[in-house]
């Protein structure tokens, strides 16, 4: 799984705050990436997440109501933006698509270089006959 | 893929004939492949029931030849090529039998040029016969990811312009050594299931088992071929005792052995038995071989350690291969004494280093020889680094038990 998580970066504003074509070019760039694990039969899913104004953090004992607060912490400086599935045949791989991700242009055509977190995702396979 | 009418079994028997008799005429798999399958969905809903056709292999290909004009003639593009290959016809070589049809294509569709990962959904569908949602369904992915690899895999056959024939003597050696080897894979990707949402995986030891039996067929007197089929026939007879009754993993040592599949052992041995004094010992066979010794043993303490040893020692030395010498290191400690095997684990730390494997065979060992702190702390450390929840949940267990232990030494784990 690549996450990908709102981090402040130096020297890239918000995207909010880029020139339109700045913004267009980046989300180009993204739907190439989409469109090249799609044909490559990689893609197992992708979702981005709405911002932290319209999440909500539930805790619960099993027993009394569940309480539920406006979260993450608004003052977080780091949140969980999106996030891809991907089936690849090596970590190689993965770190490759990771890479292209993390260099999708920002301001001006610079690569972001927005840091990807790539993780293995659990199965339940008992990975060894001789287990 | 479960629940199969006896017509669904023959349909399948028949998928890769007619597959081989189209990719033989027309030369082209990717083309042929898609015609089959329509012809493969006509067959499902137009044959009557309980009958089919007095000439079932005839009709598919009557049918799947009529699919792949239609696809031609639609295409004026290909309207040129289909002039080229009424040519290729005459030239084609004679009628060959339903076997050699079926292994030809095995053998195209395990080309070397193909990652596993294309290959095997391509030999599921082409010569297996299961559908694409069957095996998206297998590998726990999406159709539609499914069918975009199975496409890329025809295409990248297609493009490297591999021809639809036996490979020549001096080829066959490589081309089997992949059939085989996409073959075990098929069959590790559904002997690993235990649970769930993984039991549709199961069935793709069955897959792999049912392929392996039709190349045995074809080729009795290759040692490695019946090696791989008895590796899988020892390996799957052992699934009953393998989970336990929450789906956790039931180690070899614990296994409940009544429940193994006695008659599946049988056939596994009497292979492997023949297979080996032939003289080509290759990998498959040793490894039947060493799954022959644990499944002869009525108890795990009767295990014939030595002999499982000296086995993993040839198999080490013919490849190479470090989780080879990872098993090595465990039956030393089981003949040695866990220190014996602890020494062969330091000669691994370079190349296995971060594997969880690594980590639990020397957790394991560390505990034979008596250091639980140590034990505790590699259990963890493999429980962080493996992939397999269930797996995860056993390493877990293993530390916490010694954890537990280690606080109160009255209780026994």
């Amino acid at each position: 799984m690549l996450l990908m998580r709102s981090a402040p970066i130096e020297d890239v504003p918000p995207i909010h705050e880029w020139a339109p074509e700045d913004a267009k070019a980046m989300g180009a760039h993204m739907m190439q990436i989409h469109q090249e694990l799609t044909d490559r039969g990689e893609l197992l899913g992708a979702e981005g997440l709405t911002g932290p104004e319209a999440a909500k953090i539930v805790t619960s004992d099993g027993a009394t109501a569940p309480v539920v607060t406006d979260g993450p912490f608004p003052e977080a400086k780091e949140f969980l933006v999106g996030f891809w599935i991907v089936d690849v045949e090596s970590e190689e791989r993965a770190i490759e698509v990771a890479a292209q991700t993390s260099a999708a242009p920002g301001p001006g055509g610079r690569p972001t270089r927005r840091p990807i977190e790539v993780r293995p995702i659990m199965n339940m396979s008992a990975p060894d006959p001789a287990l | 893929m479960t629940e199969r009418t006896g017509v669904e079994d023959l349909l399948r028997e028949l998928a890769p004939q007619v597959l081989g008799v189209l990719v033989r005429r027309y030369g082209d798999l990717a083309d042929a492949e898609d015609a089959v399958q329509e012809a493969l969905l006509a067959a499902a809903t137009q044959w009557p029931v309980p009958r089919p056709p007095d000439n079932p292999r005839g009709w598919l290909i009557a049918a799947a030849t009529h699919h792949l004009m239609d696809m031609w003639r639609s295409d004026e593009a290909r309207r040129r090529r289909e002039d080229l290959d009424a040519v290729r016809e005459v030239t084609a070589p004679p009628e060959v039998s339903n076997e050699d049809d079926s292994l030809a294509l095995l053998v195209l569709c395990c080309h070397p040029a193909l990652t596993p990962g294309s290959a095997i959904p391509l030999t599921l569908r082409a010569v297996g016969g299961l559908t694409t949602a069957e095996i998206a369904r297998a590998f726990l992915v999406p159709e539609a990811t499914m069918a975009q690899r199975i496409s890329r895999a025809k295409q990248r056959i297609k493009s490297s312009g591999v021809p639809f024939r036996m490979p020549t003597h001096s080829e066959w050696g490589e081309r089997l050594r992949s059939v085989l080897h996409v073959l075990y894979l098929i069959f590790n990707e559904g002997y690993a299931a235990s649970t769930g949402a993984e039991v549709a995986r199961s069935d793709l030891s069955g897959e792999a088992i049912r392929l392996t039996r039709v190349l045995h067929t074809s080729l009795p007197d290759d040692p490695e071929v019946a090696g791989l089929l008895a590796l899988m026939l020892l390996t799957d007879a052992r699934r009953p005792a393998r989970t336990g009754p929450d789906g956790e993993l039931v180690r070899l040592a614990e296994q409940d052995r009544t429940l193994w599949d006695h008659a599946l052992i049988a056939e596994g041995v009497a292979l492997i038995s023949a297979a080996l004094p032939r003289g080509a010992v290759g990998d498959y066979q040793l490894q039947a071989a060493i799954a022959a010794v644990h499944d002869e043993a009525a108890t795990a303490e009767q295990t014939d350690w030595r002999q499982i040893l000296a086995l993993y020692g040839l198999l080490e030395r013919m490849t190479g291969n470090p989780m080879v010498a990872l098993n090595r290191a465990v039956a030393a400690a089981m003949v040695d004494g866990p220190d014996a095997g602890l020494a062969l684990l330091g000669a691994l730390d370079g190349r296995l280093a971060g594997h969880h494997r690594l980590d639990g065979v020397r957790a394991h060992l560390l505990e034979m020889a008596g250091d639980v702190e140590g034990a505790i702390a590699h259990y963890r450390m493999a429980a962080g680094r493996t992939t397999s929840l269930a797996e995860r949940r056993y390493l877990t267990t293993q530390a916490a038990r010694l954890a537990r232990t280690a606080r109160d030494p009255r209780v026994v784990g």
